[in-house]
């Protein structure tokens, strides 16, 4: 198939043959990383820039690291040092923006619905790396891409996604995503990190962790979201960790092959524990390395073609 | 001298309803009944196979004016409330500065008289500043010309001076308008439901409203006092205003067009024209409303028109403005109830008419000899498209630009002078 | 209208003789290695090296290359072309690589292939062998061994190669273009 797309905003729109599409072109770009000369002429002569209004790191190495593989260049905009810490409105940094002629903007925002804003006002490509509660698409992506490298399909699979789910867009691209797929899912969380009528979405809740990874094949440990007010959901840190953080002991109820996964950073110890983080079940740190030929996949598909 | 042949005259306050010439004269009506001579009249004004009713009284609008004049100014609001068909609006008091001394009392009132074409009725203040901390000059401003008291924005959030207010308002028979929102359960900008687990909006649930609403005609009923909710939005709203009323006379309330027109699915897109507080609330509330206003638990139409400028709408959803720039669309968006059956034209009027010059205790609403001439003549059937470029009003911020409304306001008159004409 | 170039015959002697003049220019098999570009290049590819077993009794690393990262009109296309797979499971370095192509027209899908390999190290010699030459090149690229040369084909013409593998026969055409 073709992809039309001219952003992607999140993964609650696409098609299952959109995804696979996706993932299918991302592993062609992963050897390009594994290899010496990491570079492809692909992208030579594009322009991408990353508009970042929270702060980040490792979403926008990977997405510089992509880019420049591909060959194109790159620019970073953080936005403490540049004109919107003088107040400039998003659509005006857009269009300024669009004036140098990008071919993509890579934007991470606070407030839902930001890069729906500049995806409707701008010609260059947008693509959504974080905006506030609502979808971080990518992740989701390379979430799936490592899911499906290690178990071969995303059909049939039991997903477990425990942690600040209310706040949380990585869950909610996740979900959206695999429900695309004959996935089952199950969210786990105290019920004050859940949203009323998750169910809605066709996922399964529980409150327990015990309960949430048995006879799961991946169990997906979030970060409790303090920027989006994360912690007034419960007392302490202290007693989320001691019912939510993930230990080897919880591992056995799980299926024998499980695989853990964070998009990170890493609490060590709140949700997840050293033993597991760094354990032969994780699978954390190949999602990272996948969100690189991932990244490159999705700047290909929405440079490529005349559109 | 006008003369208007042949209207259909719907007055719910005299319960008529019948096809009527209406004569007026100097400022009030002075003859209402069958072929009345065309002599004398200086105008004359054909409405055939159209609607004359009173005017329509709007018990929520925001003005602007003193202090955000580039929304929206006297002037232009009240040209946008005559284009709609409203002869009289309740100003709210979230001015800069507040309205909550007889000064910016007097000062609205003395631009509205110069410069406004319709009448302005001001509502001051409850509380100093809108603080919530301080009981406002009340009697000052009922003596400048205010017909009620609001903290609209917001609610008074300490339960023993918002029984103080209504206790002391009762002294100037002031109407109390209740915005009710208890501030530590909102926060958020969109209504809690299946559309906010979509967009990944901080959401308000409906109970935020509800338990303002239970508080406020409690406290009420307590110093049988008059309460009036404004702007109600939920299903669990209807159902306490159905059951209070049962026992308590003195509570009535009003709901706005956007309310029983859109759901929050309107939200999905991220338009900031759709952001509004109470925000737009799921299509079971809409149906609640609808109900509510069918069986009459909701007595008033109000608009809340709320103007903004464009910049503070052409933002990210989380930081826009929230309102509807509203009095233009009112009328058709209404009339869609009774071409769905919800309500017939009497019932429909009386809510916009009648219903809200009781609650404001003025002597308009009603068409009768000897009244004031404040009336519109109105087409229930005529198809336009809304075109938020050609309202009077500055404020361009509505959901229903490109839509298509069936039933339009024609001609207005204030005080027996055409103030709109679109014939 | 189609006529045929190649009939499934003439193939396969073609294929048979490149196989040889491939020995017979690199002086045996030692360091050989076969490369060859999607999609039709690879069958091709695959039953040079078949042959060279027959011959030689060695069987050349083989390898697949997709080329769609290195073309020179990736803005120009329409829509995004897939982008599948590149497996070359043996070091290039040192190595003499023999690129297998279905056809060689302009000579771009070469140097994009070339491209491709030098980035993966640097190969002692690549050569390139193609099934048919149909001129028109656009570059200086010419191939090393050769099926058949037709340099004849007019603008209203089309030259296309079936292989069994993938269509169900084997045939190298010429027709009108509508």
């Amino acid at each position: 198939m073709n992809w039309v797309r001219k952003d992607l905003l999140g993964t609650r729109e696409l098609s299952r043959e959109e995804i696979l599409l996706l993932l299918d072109t991302a592993d062609s770009f992963r050897d390009v990383s594994r290899r010496d000369i990491k570079k492809v002429p692909t992208l030579r002569g594009k322009t991408v820039i990353t508009l970042f209004y929270e702060p980040s790191t490792r979403t926008r190495v990977s997405f510089e690291i992509a880019a420049k593989r591909l060959s194109a260049d790159t620019i970073n905009i953080s936005t403490g040092s540049s004109s919107v810490a003088k107040g400039e409105t998003l659509k005006d940094t857009g269009r300024n923006l669009e004036s140098m002629r990008p071919d993509v903007i890579v934007i991470r925002h606070s407030m839902p619905g930001a890069p729906h804003m500049l995806a409707h006002i701008l010609d260059s490509a947008i693509i959504n790396a974080g905006d506030g509660s609502h979808e971080h698409p990518t992740q989701a992506l390379l979430d799936l891409f490592t899911m499906r490298e290690k178990k071969e399909t995303l059909d049939g699979l039991k997903v477990a996604i425990v942690g600040d789910i209310v706040h949380s867009r990585v869950a909610r691209s996740n979900i959206f995503a695999l429900k695309k797929f004959d996935t089952e899912v199950t969210c786990c969380a105290p019920p004050t990190m859940l949203p009323p009528r998750l169910e809605e979405l066709g996922v399964k809740v529980a409150h327990r962790l015990e309960e949430a990874v048995a006879g799961k094949d991946v169990i997906m440990m979030l970060r409790i979201q303090k920027e989006r007010g994360g912690t007034a959901s419960i007392p302490s840190i202290r007693e989320y960790s001691s019912l939510y953080c993930l230990q080897e002991a919880h591992l056995k109820e799980a299926r024998k092959n499980v695989i853990i996964m964070h998009p990170g950073p890493l609490n060590r110890g709140t949700e997840i524990s050293d033993e597991v983080a760094d354990g032969p079940y994780s699978v954390i740190l190949n999602q990272v390395e996948n969100g690189v030929a991932v990244r490159m996949a999705v700047l290909y598909l929405l440079t490529g073609g005349e559109g | 001298m006008i003369l208007i042949k042949k209207g259909r005259l719907i007055d719910p306050g005299t319960c008529r309803d019948e096809v009527v010439d209406v004569l007026i004269r100097g400022g009030t009506i002075a003859r209402i009944g069958k072929d009345i001579a065309l002599t004398g009249a200086d105008r004359v004004i054909d409405a055939e196979g159209l609607i004359v009713a009173p005017g329509l009284i709007d018990v929520h609008t925001h003005l602007r004016e003193p202090g955000y004049e580039w929304k929206e100014t006297i002037r232009t609001g009240t040209m946008a409330a005559a284009q709609g068909g409203f002869t009289s609006v309740v100003c709210m008091a979230n001015t800069d500065p507040v309205n909550d001394n007889k000064s910016v009392t007097e000062y609205i009132m003395k631009k509205a008289h110069s410069e406004g074409v319709v009448r302005v009725f001001p509502a001051g203040a409850i509380t100093k500043g809108l603080k919530g901390a301080e009981l406002s000059e009340m009697g000052e401003m009922h003596q400048a010309g205010a017909v009620a008291i609001s903290d609209d924005g917001r609610s008074v959030k300490n339960s023993r001076l918002f029984l103080k207010a209504l206790e002391y308002a009762r002294l100037f028979r002031l109407a109390v308008i209740c915005h009710c929102e208890d501030e530590d359960l909102s926060g958020g900008v969109v209504h809690e439901g299946s559309a906010s687990l979509f967009s990944g909006l901080d959401a308000v649930p409906s109970i935020a409203e509800e338990i303002m609403v239970r508080r406020d005609i409690a406290i009420a009923r307590y110093v049988d006092s008059p309460v009036h909710i404004t702007h109600i939005s939920t299903r669990g709203t209807v159902e306490i205003m159905r059951e209070e009323k049962s026992r308590y006379q003195k509570a009535t309330c009003d709901t706005c067009p956007h309310y029983f027109t859109l759901s929050d699915e309107a939200t999905l897109g991220y338009d900031t024209n759709t952001k509004v507080n109470p925000p737009l609330r799921s299509p079971e509330d809409v149906a609640a409303i609808k109900e509510g206003l069918r069986d009459g638990t909701i007595d008033i139409i109000a608009t809340d028109h709320a103007p903004h400028d464009h910049v503070s709408k052409d933002v990210e959803f989380d930081m826009a403005s929230s309102g509807i720039s509203g009095l233009e669309t009112a009328l058709g968006l209404s009339l869609a109830l009774v071409h769905g059956g919800v309500l017939d034209l009497t019932g429909l009027l009386a809510k916009m008419t009648v219903n809200p010059a009781r609650l404001l205790d003025v002597p308009y609403g009603v068409l009768a000899p000897g009244k004031a001439a404040d009336l519109i003549i109105f087409s229930d059937t005529a198809e336009w498209t809304v075109n938020k470029n050609a309202f009077a009003s500055k404020g361009r911020n509505t959901p229903f630009h490109g839509v298509t409304l069936k039933g339009r306001n024609l001609v207005t008159i204030v005080g027996g002078k055409i103030v709109y004409n679109g014939l | 209208m189609e006529r045929v170039l190649l009939d499934d015959k003439a193939i396969e002697r073609s294929i048979s003789r490149i196989a040889h003049e491939i020995l017979e220019k690199n002086q045996g098999s030692k360091n050989l290695s076969l490369i060859g570009i999607r999609t039709r290049g690879i069958f091709l590819a695959k039953r040079i090296r078949d042959k060279i077993e027959e011959i030689e009794g060695r069987v050349l690393p083989f390898g697949i290359l997709d080329i769609t990262m290195y073309r020179d009109d990736i803005a120009r296309m329409k829509a995004t072309l897939e982008v599948k797979k590149t497996d070359i499971p043996f070091d290039v370095n040192d190595m003499t690589i023999v690129l297998v192509d279905d056809v060689l027209y302009t000579g771009r899908t070469t140097r994009a292939a070339i491209d491709a390999i030098m980035d993966l190290g640097r190969p002692k010699k690549i050569q390139l062998a193609v099934l048919i030459d149909r001129g028109s090149r656009e570059l200086p690229i010419q191939p090393d061994y050769t099926g058949i040369r037709y340099s004849a084909v007019t603008e209203e013409e089309e030259v296309s190669v079936r292989l069994r593998e993938m269509d169900g026969q084997d045939a190298v055409l010429l027709s009108k273009t509508l």
